[in-house]
């Protein structure tokens, strides 16, 4: 069998013994065919592989050579001659880097990824939950001695994701509540029920569209921000920084965005339910010709001060997850670019995710007492 | 007494043990150089001095001040001693370079609105930059002016003990001489400790008087220049007693037989 790159000969005399010489270019552009001539060999007790023949190398051609010794030493003995100090320090060079390589790859099958993701999801809940604990020692710290409290930051950011999304807010509610009046108004004028499309958009929009709405919007508006500006701290050593200067970033950076998004979110709460049931004021006008005096009246009677109440105990809540989250998926940021990408992914989809949850038992909740 | 002195440190990540045994002291007025190959833990070690880490194992004592159990109010009080220069600077960014050098002050004491700006012209006049450069923010600057400004930011509470992290990589050769002369011209007007983690062969060679040589996760080698260069360590041959340094350094400093080349 003959190459332009490999030649072997079987020794005459016993089949246990072939020589093998290498020849020509060993460089990256060739590696397929070198390749497809080294699979040829056979596999036998001894090699003889004559390397005087390569003209030219590169470390690619190298590693194939590294490859293939390592495959023929586990039928056998392999002697190589004919090799140049340059092919020497190079074969040394990759030979060491290839182990460390191998050392620390780890096997990962399917069981092994299931275990070490339940750890790793087992760490990072242990871990946020002492964040939570530290953040309660540091609130309880500032209600003894409110002095702390750092005003200017609360309204920076109270401005910054309490106001800057009132426009998206109250858009996003009012098509909402214009999407649940057209889908309602199609049933309920089956059985000529117009009037009762009130009591559909007025209820759900207030107890239960209006927060999640919003917390959605602001979880992926503030929750994501939080994220990035505390995990860019982290990358330029700016928290490092604040903490040796005595600063703790629980008061400088968390409990000033908890706050504000705290004082804030019931307030957009209010506006997202203004402006959901203006919605569905406008779809029933459009679809059902109800008339809006006729649906302020019926507001009136069906939309008890209960349903308000019981939505907006949800707004605190929602903004308090969507902080800790955001906050704390920012110190997670560890020191390298990508990773704010992954925790400001991570923030949003754990906050979102979480405000569902969240929903969902205050329903079973409300539901358990008969509200 | 040691300004500081740390003893078996061990510190490990996961199963990486970065530092196996560390000690070493730092004395009073001194400009103390932790050197080393890149990621021997100099940094860490840095960072436990200064309590953002804590080791496994080890007692770090600074400033007569045990940092294990230490509690809030004094390690609050502790932090106010001391001065930080990060390599990369690490000012706010949200805020101009005189409100970086404020802040602490702010913070931290009780002058006047009025003193306060005074002390951080001077500040920036210190470290020689000019005194437009306040009004500036950090993204606005240069390397070499973003390191002037965060020592200007560390010296602000007026400590005793300043820690530099590579305070002259990433600057020019004359930008790094000059801070170089900057740190000794600070360290003999304010009479601080300076700790500083080096490359750089002109500072190690000009204006450290005692280092560490950390390899191995140990102190490999610790004292003068003098001391270090006696060691037989392969790093501190490697380091210090290369062709380059022979002719550089060891010929003219009359070193060569200290260094035993
Ligand atoms: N927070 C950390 N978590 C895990 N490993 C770390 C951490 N900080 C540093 N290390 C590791 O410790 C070693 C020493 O780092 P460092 O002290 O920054 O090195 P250098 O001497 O170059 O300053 C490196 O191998 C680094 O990967
Ligand atoms: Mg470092």
């Amino acid at each position: 069998m003959n190459s332009q790159y490999l030649q072997y000969r079987i020794h005459s005399k016993s089949n246990e013994c072939i020589d093998v010489s290498s020849s020509g270019a060993w460089t990256l552009d060739n590696l397929r065919k070198i390749e497809n001539a080294l699979r040829a060999v056979p596999h036998v007790k001894k090699i003889i592989w004559d390397l005087s023949g390569v003209d030219d190398f590169d470390s690619a051609g190298v590693l194939l050579f590294i490859k293939y010794l390592e495959q023929f030493e586990t039928d056998g003995a392999v002697e190589v001659i004919g090799y140049t100090e340059a092919q020497k320090d190079m074969y040394q060079l990759l030979n060491n880097s290839e182990n460390r390589v191998l050392t620390s790859q780890r096997d990962n099958n399917f069981l092994q990824k299931i275990g070490k993701n339940t750890i790793d999801i087992y760490a990072d809940i242990k871990e946020f939950a002492t964040f939570i604990g530290h953040l309660f020692v540091a609130i309880a710290n500032l209600i003894i001695r409110p002095k702390n409290m750092r005003f200017k930051e609360i309204t920076y950011h109270a401005y910054e994701s309490g106001f800057s999304a009132l426009l998206i807010v109250g858009l996003t509610a009012f098509l909402v509540g214009m999407v649940i009046a057209y889908q309602g108004a199609v049933q309920l004028a089956k059985f000529g029920a117009d009037i009762f499309i009130v009591d559909t958009v007025a209820i759900s929009v207030v107890r239960e569209l209006g927060p999640m709405i919003t917390a959605i919007v602001i979880a992926g508006r503030s929750g994501s921000a939080y994220t990035a500006e505390i995990g860019a701290m982290k990358i330029t050593e700016e928290i490092s920084a604040m903490r040796t200067m005595g600063f703790d970033p629980y008061y400088f950076l968390v409990i000033p965005r908890l706050f504000a998004l705290m004082i804030t979110l019931p307030l957009l709460v209010f506006f997202a339910d203004i402006f959901g049931i203006l919605g569905g004021m406008f779809a029933a006008k459009m679809q059902l010709g109800l008339s809006v005096t006729q649906f302020v009246d019926r507001l009136y009677e069906v939309l008890d001060v209960k349903h308000y109440i019981l939505g907006m105990i949800k707004a605190p809540v929602f903004a308090f997850v969507i902080a800790t989250i955001g906050c704390y998926r920012g110190f997670k940021v560890s020191n390298n670019t990508e990773s704010i990408g992954l925790h400001t992914t991570a923030s949003v989809v754990n906050s979102i995710f979480v405000v569902i949850a969240l929903d969902a038992l205050f329903s079973v909740i409300y539901t358990g007492f008969g509200v | 007494m040691s300004v500081i002195k740390m003893s078996g440190i061990v510190t490990r990540f996961g199963d990486r043990t970065i530092h196996d045994g560390v000690s070493l002291h730092i004395e009073p007025n001194e400009i103390y150089g932790i050197l080393g190959g890149s990621g021997s833990g100099k940094s860490v070690l840095m960072k436990e001095m200064i309590m953002l880490l804590e080791p496994n194992s080890g007692e770090i004592v600074v400033l007569d001040q045990s940092l294990r159990g230490i509690s809030f109010a004094q390690a609050q009080a502790l932090r106010q001693q001391w001065g930080v220069l990060f390599q990369f600077g690490a000012l706010f960014s949200s805020m101009t370079i005189a409100e970086n050098i404020e802040v602490q002050l702010k913070e931290h004491s009780d002058i006047s609105k009025e003193m306060r700006a005074r002390l951080v012209q001077s500040k920036i006049a210190m470290v020689g930059l000019e005194p437009f450069v306040g009004s500036l923010y950090p993204s606005e600057l240069s390397g070499g002016m973003i390191k002037r400004a965060a020592l200007a930011r560390a010296l602000s509470m007026e400590p005793k003990l300043l820690f530099l992290d590579e305070p002259t990589s990433g600057l020019d050769p004359v930008g790094a001489r000059n801070f170089d002369k900057l740190i000794v011209e600070l360290r003999d007007l304010l009479d601080i400790t300076v700790v500083m983690i080096t490359h750089d062969l002109d500072s190690i060679f000009s204006i450290v008087d005692r280092m560490a040589i950390l390899a191995n996760k140990k102190v490999v080698a610790e004292g003068s220049l003098r001391n270090v260069l006696q060691s037989q360590h392969p790093f501190v041959e490697e380091f210090f007693k290369n062709d380059y340094t022979k002719q550089k350094y060891l010929d003219k400093l009359d070193l060569k037989e200290v260094a035993g080349v």
